[in-house]
């Protein structure tokens, strides 16, 4: 061993070089942030919980093409569909099993008309399995409660699509 | 028998005067170490329970109370109860002749240091106590390791203790105290305080010594199969263990209860302020080495413990009795 090697180790130069550093990091900001009270901040793209949107006059955007559910690789989306009384496609039911679910965004990129998408919530965990199989007034129920934000998310991404 | 009584309740009184500051201190401790721990990895820490997160130890007891208490099927049943009892018991009994200040402290009896030797080299009952009833290999594997670790460790201790006697001549905790009015014992001895202090981050299974609970090897050590309240009072015997350590750092080396300022607006604080400020002191020091310091490999410990510190505080153990007794500084028949 070098001589130098031998003080350091007697003297623990190296072991008061870590002290001093650590009590510098002591007194620098944190990197972390208070979680549940403040939250980082997330991209436009971000895919969270998923939404089906309306049209402004309050009209269902899903046309029950069913590119969603054939898109699926984890097969979460079960759509049956019917003629309404006005002659349109409409969706009598659209379900999602979150569980399933490997939130690729495959059925936001998929959709024609903007329907699904997947919204900036990321904080849906419930107590029972049941909770988190989707239907179709859950999942519009979203959309309504986060439309201002998925519609500027929307916006934000278009540029790059 | 009325007389009997009355010296019952006051012991009692005193006991409980003792435990449950302390149990609140350990609580505070807890905090105090992850909170340091945090801040040196610029990370928050516990903080949202109570101010400043001060009542995240009072959260923690009261889930572990909640919890199911497991024991195995193949365990040796009341062994596996017994030894966090054990474990706790004998991290609290040695606070009994601690001095806090010249006169508060609960048994001054004349030989305290030895006491309180015996009583922290008994701790380890209740981690092998713990490993051998879980059956399992891994506690199993621990509290072998803890095992070896405080023997070894308690060996350098002892002769780290005795240099100390050697410039006090006496056992009595008060007396050592007060035999470093003049000056304190880290100033003549500093590299046996170097050396008390790593044994006791040893002695207690603290990083870097935390080999019996390693968790990337043996999950946790003797403690794998606790859970509940039992857990909680391994912790809990732990973490007083860890503050015996310091106390005991403090008394033998820091001047106990003396004031380090020995003039006016310093002199009138109370004993029991500056001892329990040293105890912090040497605390944070712990707090700080865990978060620095990566894990010793099984045999570099043992080699640290054997080859390194045993014959440096024999040695050094050789140069304080050789000087005390040239300069005619022994304190023989003092008391």
């Amino acid at each position: 061993m070098k001589l130098s090697r031998i003080f350091k180790t007697i003297f623990m130069i190296d072991f008061i070089t870590g002290l001093v550093i650590a009590i510098k990091e002591i007194f620098k900001p944190k990197k972390t942030i208070n979680y549940p009270f403040e939250k980082g901040k997330i991209s436009p793209r971000f895919r969270g919980e998923h939404a089906l949107r309306r049209y402004p006059n309050g009209e269902e955007r899903c046309i029950a093409c069913k590119l969603c559910e054939a898109v699926c690789p984890a097969q979460a989306i079960t759509i049956e569909s019917s003629e309404r009384s006005d002659g349109s496609r409409k969706t009598t039911r659209y379900d999602i099993d979150m569980l399933k679910c490997i939130y690729c965004g495959l059925c936001e990129e998929s959709c024609p008309v903007d329907a699904i998408v997947q919204g900036p919530n990321f904080e849906f965990a419930t107590e029972t399995r049941e909770e988190l199989y989707y239907n179709k007034e859950k999942l519009l129920e979203n959309g309504d409660r986060w439309e201002n934000i998925l519609a500027a998310n929307i916006k934000a991404d278009n540029p790059y699509r | 028998m009325i007389e009997y009584i009355n010296i019952l309740f006051s012991e009692i009184y005193k006991l409980l005067f003792l435990l449950i500051p302390l149990l609140t201190a350990v609580a505070l401790i807890v905090w105090l170490d992850r909170r340091v721990w945090a801040f040196v990895q610029k990370r928050r820490g516990p903080n949202v329970v109570g101010p400043f997160g001060l009542f995240q130890s009072l959260a923690d007891a009261l889930k572990y109370m909640f919890k199911e208490i497991i024991i195995p099927a193949s365990s040796n049943k009341t062994i596996f109860i017994l030894a966090p009892i054990v474990t706790m018991t004998l991290a609290l009994i040695s606070w009994a002749v601690i001095p806090f200040s010249e006169s508060f402290v609960i048994a001054d009896i004349n030989v305290g240091i030895l006491y309180l030797f015996a009583v922290s080299s008994l701790g380890v009952y209740g981690i092998i106590m713990g490993g051998w009833a879980s059956n399992s290999k891994y506690p199993f594997l621990g509290s072998i390791r803890s095992a070896a670790q405080m023997v070894s460790y308690e060996v350098s201790i002892g002769i780290i203790v005795i240099n100390v006697l050697l410039c006090v001549g006496s056992l009595n905790l008060t007396d050592i105290v007060l035999a470093q009015k003049k000056i304190w014992f880290i100033i003549p001895l500093f590299p046996m305080f170097v050396i008390f202090f790593i044994s006791a981050l040893a002695e207690t299974n603290r990083p870097p010594f935390d080999l019996p609970e390693a968790e990337a090897e043996l999950v946790a050590g003797y403690q794998t199969e606790y859970s509940g309240m039992m857990y909680a009072m391994f912790w809990l015997g732990e973490y007083a263990n860890i503050l015996l350590m310091c106390a005991m750092g403090s008394i033998l080396f820091l001047g106990g209860w003396l004031t380090p300022f020995n003039f006016f607006p310093f002199d009138q604080i109370p004993g029991p302020f500056w001892f329990i400020l040293k105890i912090l002191f040497l605390f944070i020091l712990f707090a700080l080495v865990k978060a620095i310091v990566p894990r010793y490999r099984y045999d570099q410990l043992m080699k640290l413990g054997w080859k390194i510190f045993l014959p440096f505080s024999l040695l050094w153990l050789v140069i304080t009795a050789s000087y005390l007794f040239y300069f005619n500084l022994l304190p023989v028949g003092q008391q």
